[in-house]
């Protein structure tokens, strides 16, 4: 197989997988797919890889603009000054203002307002307000000053917090006995 | 008296009542349902040898309406609903860390009345981040890109074109019991461990598509998200996708229903559900993780000295007594067959211990086959309560050696403060004298 070429490591998984986990049936000599290019997949590629800013778009905005389109469209499920509102609870404040582990890298903001806000209308702002937003929030916060604008490369240089606050899984953690008299 | 024959108690009354088991003799298990039990009973009173928990004779019977009168006529085309009388039998959104919209929002399954090991579609736990989408099968496509040597579409006709396959697997999501770490929170089993489903999926191995778009030299990791208003998305490690992840429009033998990401979602078979995207469109191969939102600041486990523990992914083994279960009623001394799910997202139960005095005894309890790998297990222990205080709870060991820990082994290594992920704490129930049934997670 001319994978096993490409990649050693997952080609070797490959192969255990044929002759494991689906040992019901092998892959299908035939492909049923059609072929598609990146630039016709364009509108749905919106995913950024949020450590080294790879995705973000060109275009920028003001932490002022930010300001205005918040309040235009955001203040009512998230409050005044982004402190919380009816919704959901403030966004602004502490080392991990985003709640739970917080974002380490600064791109996460903008790769989630662009998927999935305003909740009522998600994927409906521009990059420009994308950016704008992610200024506002951020200048808020004091991660960046109320003058900024931001852009792919300013975004990605906003040193977070919580950069180094994570650890990826150890589990498992614990090696709990099978006691079973007098425990 | 042996224990064997002592009969179980009958409940006649509210739906909270413990009542679920079976009556059985032994080598013939025979269910029955709470209501078709009432008429077992009856017999069985009268029969000399059975002993009876209530000493009551039952009064002569009387022919019953359905047999004396024509039933319902065939529908010629419809789907069929439970019973009428079952309808206290719900899938229910959360109610005790309620959420203020119900957009992002989940229910829980009331794994008290599940009697087996499959989730009836209906009632299989939800997690939406933006709402339930309508998706049209015929204007659905997945396309898979990045680190490939030819980027590809399919629609939903071309999937279900190739060879499928079907796997029996639980889906748990890792928020499951987070309201319930160091005091109590929740009263019934649903509300502490209804996060939690299990049926048979059927679909295509991503391993066949990720062959054919052809994986570049260094893709280490993909990107899985969905067509609903979150776009939800997550990172998923190669290795583990090309192991066992599965593409799936099916679940319990038919397609899949719209909570539960119609008409195709991934299914990765013991991973925190969240991983499992629902309304699938898009894949995309890198050699990084995305470190998104939903991996940082959402589904990470606070830790000491600040930190958070990101992708902690598989579920690990855990089980819990369903019956009985927080807000029921024993219904006197005398037998009882303790009856529960057992799971572990790294492999196949091996054992389940019960506990019916705190902790301090265990007992090995009955696994009811089939055990299969990354799915609920059912357990099944008889126990006869001498109507004094109980502390009753079940312990889980998988097929790695893994034995399920209690919440004191699980806090003294994380930090249990705020929203707290992947509980698989032994979880025990309470029994006072009044036979009432109570969560003793603290």
């Amino acid at each position: 197989m001319q994978l096993h070429k490409l990649t050693i490591a997952s080609g070797l998984a490959l192969a255990l997988s044929f002759s494991g986990a689906f040992a019901g049936g092998s892959k299908p000599a035939v492909s049923f797919g059609s072929p598609i290019t990146e630039s016709a997949i364009a509108a749905w590629d919106i995913d950024i890889q949020t450590a080294t800013g790879k995705g973000l778009p060109s275009g920028s905005g003001s932490v002022a603009q930010g300001k205005a389109l918040f309040n235009a469209q955001c203040i009512g499920c998230h409050g005044v000054d982004a402190a919380g509102g009816s919704q959901y609870g403030s966004m602004v404040g502490g080392k991990r203002p985003l709640t739970g582990g917080g974002y380490p890298y600064a791109p996460i903001l903008f790769d989630y307002i662009r998927r999935a806000m305003p909740m009522n209308a998600p994927q409906s702002l521009s990059n420009d307000e994308v950016y704008a937003l992610t200024a506002y929030i951020y200048a808020l916060n004091e991660f960046i000053p109320q003058d900024a604008v931001l852009d792919a490369a300013s975004l990605t240089a906003i040193q977070m917090p919580v950069r180094d606050g994570f650890i990826v899984d150890d589990r498992p953690d614990t090696s709990a006995t099978r006691c079973m008299e007098d425990c | 008296m042996t224990e064997e024959k002592i009969l179980q108690p009958i409940s006649q009354s509210s739906p909270e009542k413990y009542s679920e088991g079976t009556a059985r003799e032994e080598g013939a298990l025979k269910p029955t349902t709470r209501r078709s039990f009432l008429t077992g009973a009856a017999s069985a009173v009268a029969a000399a040898t059975v002993a009876s928990t209530t000493g009551a004779v039952a009064a002569s019977l009387e022919v019953q309406p359905s047999s004396k009168s024509m039933g319902r006529t065939t529908v010629p085309q419809g789907y069929g609903m439970p019973s009428k009388y079952e309808d206290h039998v719900t899938r229910n959104r959360t109610d005790v860390y309620v959420n203020k919209q119900n957009y992002s929002d989940w229910s829980m399954t009331p794994i008290q009345h599940q009697q087996g090991i499959i989730t009836p579609n209906g009632l299989i736990f939800e997690r939406h981040h933006a709402g339930i989408p309508d998706i049209d099968p015929d204007t659905h496509e997945l396309v898979i890109h990045g680190m490939v040597r030819q980027p590809m579409r399919y629609t939903m006709d071309n999937l279900m074109r190739y060879p499928s396959v079907s796997k029996f697997h639980f889906m748990e999501c890792s928020g499951n019991g987070l309201t319930d770490w160091l005091a109590v929170k929740s009263k019934t089993v649903q509300q502490t461990h209804g996060l939690l489903s299990c049926s048979q999926f059927t679909g295509v191995p991503l391993s066949w598509l990720l062959d054919e778009v052809g994986l570049e030299s260094g893709a280490k990791w993909l990107l899985f998200e969905g067509a609903d208003g979150s776009a939800h998305a997550r990172s998923i490690p190669l290795d583990k996708a090309l192991d066992d992840v599965m593409l799936v429009f099916a679940s319990g033998g038919e397609m899949l229903r719209p909570e539960n990401g119609y008409p195709l979602r991934a299914f990765i078979p013991g991973w925190e559900g969240n991983t499992s995207v629902k309304w699938l469109r898009r894949i995309k191969v890198s050699d990084q993780p995305w470190h998104l939102r939903s991996e940082t600041a959402r589904y990470t486990d606070p830790m000491p000295e600040g930190k958070f523990r990101q992708f902690s992914m598989e579920m690990e083994c855990k089980s819990v007594i369903t019956n009985p279960s927080g807000g029921m009623q024993m219904q006197g001394p005398g037998l009882y067959e303790l009856q529960g799910f057992a799971w572990s997202g790294n492999g196949t139960v091996k054992a389940v211990d019960i506990t019916t005095d705190g902790g301090s005894t265990w007992r090995t309890a009955d696994l009811e086959g089939p055990i299969m790998d990354k799915c609920l297990t059912r357990f099944r222990y008889r126990w006869n309560w001498d109507g004094g205080p109980a502390k009753i709870a079940s312990r889980a060991v998988d097929s790695t050696g893994y034995v399920q820990p209690t919440v004191a082994e699980l806090a003294a290594n994380r930090r249990i403060a705020g929203f707290v992920q992947h509980h698989n704490g032994i979880f025990p129930w309470a029994i006072n004298t009044n036979g009432e049934v109570s969560n003793a997670i603290a």
